[in-house]
């Protein structure tokens, strides 16, 4: 089904012209609100009016996470406090996240587009929707908590963990779509049979999957394992949440885009170019009707592909493929973004230990493994075994407290991860997605 | 009264040990005794040498990372109950062993340990009191 009729199947000019006016708009509001953004303005040289068509977009400098940090943690608000109703934000390096704010209209916003995208993947009035992504700061279990609302289904905030509980809620309550994370999805499907439950027996008919990168070979095992359809989804706060874009179900190729409120782009990750339809780059969004927390040319780091053809869905939304890797060196393990120089701090921190380490990556049964090697240099080393063991807990405690991630530690002899012409490689991910 | 003690880390993969000896014997070390504590991930090599400077030096130039803790050898008559009246008077006075191994050499007719205490001085003074023998690391080293 498709939610939003009007916007969702809109021809192609009309929704150019739709983009430009809001992109005139935002330009004009960030430019006169935020310090950071009126500043970038400046120094390139241009003002919101030298924007006069779409083209003219990639003259304007892009935004980094690193800028989001720099204005840690109101600074890229664009209205006063008083408007803003809701602060979300995602774990960050050293410890600082990035934190994003909603006005009134933009929860509304994006509990329309994540309507949108349930109704995409399937759901409709009358589904029960158990949604086992994580309640909180992070935007995935309130994202999906609010559209499944806005569009009339029944939510079970069951959110991540309890595996067991979340079965027997299976069980009984008869939920008829799941939102989850897909390796989450199939941890589940495991306890279930532990505990002598088919998930064959239950009532799923359709699953929306996100926060991670999954590949299709995982599509095919959950909807073969739990007898749904799977559908992809794919958001991040900066931009608004889960909900940016979202895969139909009728065709399963690709994420249509939200374009009447953020402005894909897709650009060389070196270069900065602007790359065409159908090539591979970094994916880069504007947000155009966002109050709290617009973002102009905000570089998301993943790496895709934009497909403009006509869907069989009816959707003239464009399609963006599905992620198949990052521009930087961020690892998303059981849907927490990890990056390794988040690890770097959290050694440093400790007396005695060197940043020498490296991140092993596994994927055991469904879930992801993190081991963090950590070379023993004299400073830590013992003749007793205690205090080494003790050092290993001590390490992995830390990692959990500040990035909240298990990860097991493993001490290594020095100088046995390997340097690659005098650079550590610091990240050995075994996972095939 | 202390015998010097080399550590070394070890990570629990095949042919590390056998790395060890091996950097020693072809530094010409001679090992008087030895003990290795393994977790499932690594293991600590404890070491008495003839050399531990050498042995140190040759070892840290392999990579390896390597300790040097004082420890005690001590004397224990060579019959029953020999080591439980040694371990008896340590704990009556509150003092611990973190971990003890036997030296290769008889020192006459007793066996000779080795112990790492937590508190080696409050050891070695208890010890005395009770007129253990206890061996010096310069004699211990040529023994």
């Amino acid at each position: 089904m498709i939610y939003d009729i009007e916007y969702e199947t809109m021809p192609r000019e009309a929704m150019e012209a739709i983009q430009f006016r809001r992109l005139r708009s935002t330009l004009d509001r960030v430019c006169a609100t935020v310090p950071f953004y009126r500043k970038k303005f400046q120094e390139a040289g241009i003002t919101p009016g030298d924007i006069r068509s779409l083209e003219d977009l990639r003259k304007v400098p892009f935004t980094t996470k690193q800028d989001l940090r720099d204005n840690y943690p109101f600074g890229m608000f664009a209205v006063p406090m008083d408007n803003v109703v809701r602060i979300h934000a995602s774990s960050g390096t050293t410890g600082q996240p990035t934190v994003v704010g909603y006005t009134a209209r933009d929860v509304n916003t994006w509990a329309v587009l994540m309507a949108r995208s349930l109704a995409a993947g399937g759901a409709g009035r009358g589904d029960i929707i158990h949604n086992a992504y994580g309640y909180g700061l992070f935007t995935g279990g309130l994202g999906v908590h609010y559209g499944a609302e806005k569009m009339g289904a029944s939510v079970i905030p069951v959110s991540g963990g309890n595996t067991k509980r979340q079965i027997i809620i299976m069980k009984d309550f008869g939920p008829t779509i799941i939102t989850a994370t897909p390796s989450y999805t199939l941890h589940l499907a495991e306890v279930a049979e532990e505990m002598g439950v088919s998930f064959k027996d239950l009532k799923f008919r359709f699953g929306i999957f996100g926060a991670e990168p999954w590949s299709e070979k995982m599509r095919e095992e959950i909807e073969k394992k739990l007898g749904l359809t799977a559908v992809d989804i794919y958001g991040l706060s900066e931009v608004i949440g889960p909900g940016v874009a979202i895969e139909c179900y009728e065709a399963k190729k690709g994420l249509h885009i939200a374009e009447d409120h953020f402005i894909p782009e897709i650009i060389h990750p070196e270069t900065g170019e602007v790359l065409p339809y159908g090539e591979s780059g970094e994916l880069v969004f504007t947000s155009i009707t966002k109050e709290a927390f617009p973002v102009i040319r905000y570089r998301t780091r993943d790496i895709t592909s934009i497909n403009p053809e006509p869907c069989i869905c009816g959707r003239t939304l464009v399609r963006m493929e599905k992620v198949s890797g990052r521009s930087d060196d961020m690892l998303i393990i059981r849907g927490v973004n990890v990056f390794p120089s988040q690890i770097e701090s959290v050694l440093m921190e400790m007396e005695g230990v060197e940043p020498h380490y490296q991140l092993l990556v596994d994927r055991e049964g469904n879930l992801d493994n993190l081991t963090v090697m950590v070379e023993v240099g004299e400073d830590i080393f013992s003749d007793r075994v205690k205090p080494l063991q003790e050092l290993e807990k001590n390490i992995s405690k830390n990692i959990k407290e500040t990035i909240g991630v298990s990860a097991k530690v493993k001490l290594v002899e020095p100088k046995t991860i390997a340097r690659s012409e005098g650079k550590a490689v610091r990240v050995i991910d075994n996972r095939k997605i | 009264m202390h015998v010097e003690q080399i550590s070394v880390f070890l990570e629990n993969k095949s042919g590390r040990l056998a790395m060890v000896t091996k950097i020693l014997s072809e530094a010409g070390i001679n090992i008087r005794a030895l003990a290795l504590a393994d977790t499932s991930d690594f293991g600590v090599l404890r070491l008495i040498v003839d050399s531990n400077e050498k042995a140190r030096e040759a070892l840290k130039n392999s990579g390896f990372t390597v300790g040097k803790t004082n420890v005690v050898a001590v004397e224990v008559p060579d019959k029953p109950g020999g080591l439980c009246n040694i371990l008896d008077i340590l704990h009556k006075s509150h003092v611990n062993v973190e971990y003890m191994y036997a030296f290769v050499r008889q020192s006459g007719d007793n066996a000779v340990m080795i112990f790492r205490f937590d508190n080696t001085e409050a050891a070695i003074r208890l010890l005395e009191q009770n007129k253990l023998s206890i061996i010096d690391g310069s004699r211990l080293y040529s023994m």
